[in-house]
């Protein structure tokens, strides 16, 4: 502690002369990144601009008159995607930590649950979104035990369904990560099976995958654009009858941007994330 | 100490890992106030004994009886036997995601179903006594050994357990760490826990146990005061396993 003390107030010439050395360092790569960017735009710009097609694609897909007016539209639609995310989200945390549990389960008598968790997960991980939202944005209206559907929860039950599978494999993943002492723990505290997962596995478990899931998370909200495919009036919808409208693509780029400022705080935020985890982490290997 | 009535009754235990018989018949009787050291090589079942009383191993053969209760019988609910023994293992095995006072309420609070003050009161006397309460919203990871696996004997002791098993405590610890942990299983022994204790530490097992059993091939191969057992054996096997630790040492 007095130490410590000691030290900010005495600092040796050498330190001083390395400190400067560093920050003249750091200066000077900050300037080289700058101009290195400068450049690397100008180039494209020049490239681009010089291109024949150049001024027509200019009109067809950033032509700000268009941008503006199919923003409302287009951003009517972007609520949709929200919602079905929204749900899609909660549909799948919860399928996914069913399916989870069922797969890390040890007893002989739950076999067969297990195998139904196996066979779901592998599935449902291998058949492309497009084909999940045809067989079953289709299928299942076409049974008509139910009614009319209303589409947006299609796409919703679409995206659950395929996601589920993806984040339970991270999930179990997470699970076995747990020392099984963990559990002795808890048991042997008196604590039923549900209770040592709810209170003791299951927040360890996701604490480790986290930035699996915000992967998974962002990847969603992308993969949320596709149900249109089932006939949600989303974003990428809108956007293309404002283009059967004008035959202008500017609405789809502005539905572009509209994703990218939808997932953009997930994105910096699992990256601050995975950094703090790492530094901890080289933290705690150096003590 | 006059022994009270028998709180833990073991008779013919047997278990096998595959091939592995690991417990061969195990008698063995705990009465209420004793503090009992199991002792015996690496790998000779002591823990799976351990494991065996808490339920958290299901025996081949045998029967177990707490407070007279044959808890081995499948009829009977584990999570309330498991309620009522307090282990402390090797590695403490404190949940990382918790404070140091949620660690040791746990039990109280969802088992027991008490309110969160009432668990919280005794949970911060108790850490009061062995002295971290200061540590009490800290995180286990911030504790050093010692501290952490007397967290785990107070996490064990809170809902007031009638059975102590104690899995090798100090094993894990620096040794300038085993005096801290020895001390306060002194003072539970001194409060009249009844306990069942593996330990490697003979010295301490010389100190704070009523009767030493020593475990061999799966059988109890002595049982007796410490000054027996570990001054006097009458076996070989004893002889060869407490020379073999001597000459470690
Ligand atoms: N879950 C298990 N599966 C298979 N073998 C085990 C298991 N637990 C313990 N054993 C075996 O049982 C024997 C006794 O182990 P253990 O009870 O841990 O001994 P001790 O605590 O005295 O060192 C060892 O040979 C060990 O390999
Ligand atoms: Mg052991």
């Amino acid at each position: 502690m007095f130490n410590e003390r000691e030290h900010e107030r005495f600092i040796s010439p050498i330190e001083l002369q390395r400190r400067e050395y560093r920050r003249m360092k750091t200066v000077r790569s900050v300037l080289i990144s700058c101009a290195s960017f400068l450049v690397f735009s100008f180039l494209i710009w020049w490239i681009l601009s010089r291109s024949e097609g150049w001024e027509l694609v200019r009109k067809m897909y950033f032509d700000p008159k268009h941008l503006v007016a199919s923003a409302p539209q287009v951003f009517k639609g972007i609520l949709v995607n929200l919602k079905i995310l929204g749900a899609a989200l909660v549909g799948t945390a919860v399928l996914s930590t069913l399916l989870a549990i069922t797969r890390t389960t040890k007893s002989a008598a739950l076999f067969p649950l297990r195998l139904v968790s196996l066979l779901y997960t592998s599935i449902f991980r291998g058949l492309p979104m497009i084909v999940v939202l045809y067989l079953i944005g289709f299928g299942i209206p076409g049974l008509n035990i139910f009614g009319r559907i209303d589409k947006n929860l299609i796409g919703g039950i679409c995206i659950t369904l395929v996601y589920s599978a993806y984040v339970a494999e991270v999930l179990r993943a997470g699970i076995e990560a747990i020392h099984p002492s963990q559990r002795a723990a808890a048991r042997s505290l008196g604590l039923s099976h549900t209770q040592t997962l709810r209170i003791v596995i299951l927040p360890q478990a996701i604490r480790k995958v986290v930035p699996a899931l915000m992967n998974d998370f962002v990847a969603m909200q992308k993969d949320v654009g596709l149900v249109s495919v089932v006939g949600a009036v989303d974003a990428v919808r809108q956007a293309g009858i404002y283009t059967a409208k004008t035959f202008n693509y500017s609405s789809y780029v502005f539905a572009g941007l509209m994703f990218i400022c939808m997932s953009l705080p997930f994105v910096l935020l699992t990256d601050w994330y995975a950094a703090k985890v790492r530094r901890r982490e080289q933290m705690e290997g150096a003590v | 100490m006059n022994p009270g009535a028998p709180v833990l009754q073991l008779a013919g235990i047997r278990k096998s890992f595959g091939p592995n018989q690991v417990l061969r018949g195990i008698d063995l009787t705990v009465h209420e106030h004793e503090v009992v050291a199991v002792i015996g090589a690496s790998g000779s079942g002591k823990s799976t004994l351990m494991r065996a009383i808490n339920l958290l191993e299901r025996v081949d053969d045998g029967q177990i009886f707490l407070s007279g209760q044959d808890i081995s019988d499948p009829r009977v609910k584990e999570d309330l036997v498991r309620a009522q023994i307090g282990v402390v293992f090797q590695h403490y095995n404190l949940f990382p995601h918790m404070t140091v006072l949620n660690n040791v309420t746990l039990a109280s609070r969802v088992v027991r179903k008490l309110s969160r003050e009432e668990a919280e009161a005794r949970g911060m006397e108790l850490l009061t006594r062995i002295g971290i309460a200061e540590k009490a919203k800290k995180y286990p990871d911030q504790l050093s050994g010692g501290q952490q696996q007397r967290v785990a004997i107070v996490r064990a002791i809170l809902s007031d357990p009638i059975l102590l098993l104690l899995d090798e405590i100090t094993s894990a610890l620096d040794p300038q760490l085993v005096g801290e942990v020895l001390d306060l299983v002194m003072e539970l022994k001194l409060a009249g826990k009844t306990i069942l204790m593996a330990t490697h530490e003979m010295e301490f097992a010389r100190r704070a146990a009523d009767r030493v059993i020593f475990l061999h091939e799966g059988r109890i191969a002595e049982d007796g005061p410490p000054a027996q057992v570990l001054g006097n054996p009458q076996q070989q096997v004893t002889r060869d396993f407490l020379s073999r630790l001597y000459n470690f040492s």
